[in-house]
């Protein structure tokens, strides 16, 4: 399978208050397909990796290459249109737009892309939708939603422009046990069908389920193991 | 940047909070509808005074300013010399324009020229039995003058026709009757400073609407008021004179000045305290509006100030899924936008409502002003710099809302 992603000596420092290295020389790949967990105790730089990834904090020393794309010294409108065609994100605290409905913010990242008509793309945010069985919920605002049903619509949005990667920080993190084996049954699913997916974590069993676990302890990985 | 979606969020962010958006977008109304009906009214005002002021003076007079200093002859034979003269009288010079008649068929025939008077004035007594009252009296050729002031309109009683007719006519101004309470019919005597007297009926009264105009003058014919100063039938003292266009008689009166040798005066030096009360009037009218477009321009600033720090989130999350910074601006600046026009459209709406309920308020302004409801002016030009001014001040309020927005770091907001 080929890399899809591909971080080397990738260095962070923190400056406020005082400057401190949260990231130490990291270098790792990720193949196509696979879905990776990174654990760690609070503080250990996973979430902070996961940013550098993300491309939303540009503030490094190393090289990160993503779908064949060097993202290093890109300004902020490329790499914006580059989230946009290649990653997608859950968070922690769902974060949907509260004013829109269910579907709109599935089918907002799929207009912004503008590859497909505005009926393809909401025949695309149906399909996503179906896919997580949240159909019946399309035209509710997504205030209206409980926590468990808007990280599902979260995943959805993620997935509306099929990106090369989708990047969970903490996915499961703030929903109760039913609704964290959803989430999960919904990503392993998703890993099933080829999609590559990093998820931060630090629930065992969710790092568990996943098909390698990268392990990390004050900014370096300590370890690095396949489930079989 | 996509303009569509952009336009699709700031709708639902601003029907999301109809309030906010309402209170904004009166803040703009407010402002603009007091614009409206301020210049409106303003101008309204300029236009009268200036008509009044035009209708009632020449655009060019031109004149013969008799001087009374001269030089002495010995002055001018050493001059720089110690010479002294005790008390030389003034050179017994005629305020007559010569050839003043020629001069003025000359100057009709010059382009945009709308009509040309030559005139005897002379200052002289009312008399009716113990009422004495100074004024001035114009002998004209009525036609002329008619042409130049349209005295057939201005008449408040009698005809034109009728001072034609008798040649001891004399038409007044309705104030000065009223104060020497003469009506037409009447007779009045009239005495020249010259010393000579004659007796003159009252064939007609105008009103211009000018006080120093209505309270002294009257009209006689040109024959009779040379007669009364004993003078032959080409003594001329003014050449009154208008144009179609006012703002040319400017430098048509220069170059009369310069061709024929005597005094001109236009329009613009004779009203000037009229013209400096316009200025003072736009300044104030430009300076009160502005003022409150700009408050309504702190009072968006602030909304979308507030509404970018609640709506973070929703940024953060737009940028994480591949909304750049510009896609941002468009969405709050066009929610500025929106507000500025909807809020601008109802201010022109309203300011309309407002200048044309001024326009029929009854306004009771004596015998010196000749109206009879407060002067608005009805022009597009405000309407639509009104709406420019508006959406500008919005645009420009909500301008930097929007780049804050886009500003935002979504990594710091999206950690918690």
């Amino acid at each position: 399978m080929s890399t899809v992603l591909k971080a080397q000596h990738v260095t962070k420092y923190f400056y406020d208050p005082e400057k401190f290295q949260v990231l130490k020389d990291i270098t790792f790949e990720v193949r196509k397909g696979e879905f990776l967990s990174i654990v760690g105790k609070s503080g250990c730089g996973k979430s902070t990796l996961l940013y550098l990834l993300s491309t939303m904090d540009t503030d490094y020393e190393g090289d990160i290459e993503m779908a064949g794309v060097t993202l290093k010294g890109r300004n902020q409108d490329f790499l914006s249109h580059f989230r946009n065609e290649h990653l997608g994100f859950v968070f922690q605290f769902h974060f949907l737009l509260p004013e829109f409905t269910t579907l709109q913010n599935v089918m907002l990242p799929g207009l912004k892309l503008g590859k497909y008509s505005e009926k393809e793309v909401e025949e695309r945010a149906m399909e996503k939708l179906r896919l997580i069985g949240m159909t019946e919920h399309a035209r509710k605002p997504a205030s209206k939603l409980s926590g468990g049903q808007q990280q599902r619509v979260a995943i959805a949005r993620a997935l509306i422009n099929e990106p090369t990667i989708i990047m969970g920080d903490e996915p499961t993190g703030n929903l109760d046990k039913a609704n964290t084996e959803n989430v999960f049954e919904i990503f392993h699913e998703l890993a099933d069908k080829g999609q590559t997916i990093i998820a931060v974590t630090h629930d065992p069993d969710f790092a568990a389920g996943t098909d390698r676990i990268i392990e990390m302890s004050d900014g370096s990985i300590i370890s690095e193991h396949k489930n079989s | 940047m996509n303009i569509r979606i952009a336009a699709q969020i700031a709708q639902t962010h601003l029907l999301a909070k109809k309030r906010q958006t309402l209170v904004a977008m009166l803040g703009v109304t407010f402002g603009i509808a007091m614009f409206i009906t301020m210049i409106s009214f303003m101008q309204g005002v300029n236009q009268f005074l200036e008509d009044s002021a035009l209708d009632a003076s020449p655009h060019v007079r031109i004149y013969n300013e008799v001087n009374t200093q001269r030089p002495s002859l010995i002055e001018q034979l050493n001059p720089g010399d110690f010479n002294v003269v005790y008390h030389q009288k003034p050179k017994d010079e005629l305020a007559r324009l010569k050839n003043g008649l020629a001069i003025a068929q000359r100057i009709e025939k010059e382009p945009g020229v709308l009509g040309v008077s030559p005139q005897v004035a002379t200052q002289v007594f009312y008399n009716n039995g113990p009422i004495q009252l100074s004024g001035t009296i114009s002998g004209v050729d009525i036609e002329r003058e008619n042409r130049l002031y349209n005295l057939a309109s201005r008449l408040k009683s009698g005809s034109i026709n009728a001072l034609r007719t008798n040649p001891d006519g004399l038409i007044m101004g309705s104030t000065l009757a009223r104060k020497l309470n003469v009506r037409t019919g009447d007779k009045v005597t009239i005495t020249t400073p010259g010393g000579g007297t004659r007796i003159l009926r009252v064939v007609g009264t105008f009103g211009f609407g000018v006080g120093t105009v209505d309270n002294t003058k009257s009209y006689a014919n040109l024959s009779t008021v040379q007669e009364i100063l004993q003078k032959d039938p080409s003594y001329i003292t003014d050449i009154h004179l208008k144009m179609f266009d006012p703002l040319r008689a400017i430098p048509f009166g220069k170059k009369l000045r310069a061709e024929y040798g005597y005094y001109t005066e236009d329009w613009a030096t004779a009203n000037q305290a009229i013209l400096a009360g316009e200025q003072i009037r736009n300044m104030l009218t430009y300076v009160v509006s502005i003022t409150l477009l700009v408050v309504a321009g702190f009072g968006i600033y602030n909304i979308m100030n507030m509404t970018v720090v609640n709506k973070i989130k929703d940024i953060a999350i737009l940028k994480a899924t591949g909304f750049d910074g510009k896609d941002i601006v468009a969405i709050f600046l066009l929610q500025a936008a929106f507000i500025g026009l909807s809020g601008g459209l109802l201010g022109l709406g309203i300011g309309f409502g407002l200048s044309y309920l001024l326009s029929i308020t009854p306004f009771e302004a004596g015998d010196f002003l000749s109206i009879r409801t407060f002067p608005v002016i009805f022009s597009s030009t405000y309407y639509v710099m009104g709406l420019v001014f508006g959406i500008v001040t919005t645009v420009l309020a909500g301008y930097f809302p929007s780049r804050k927005a886009a500003q935002v770091d979504p990594v710091s907001i999206l950690r918690g």
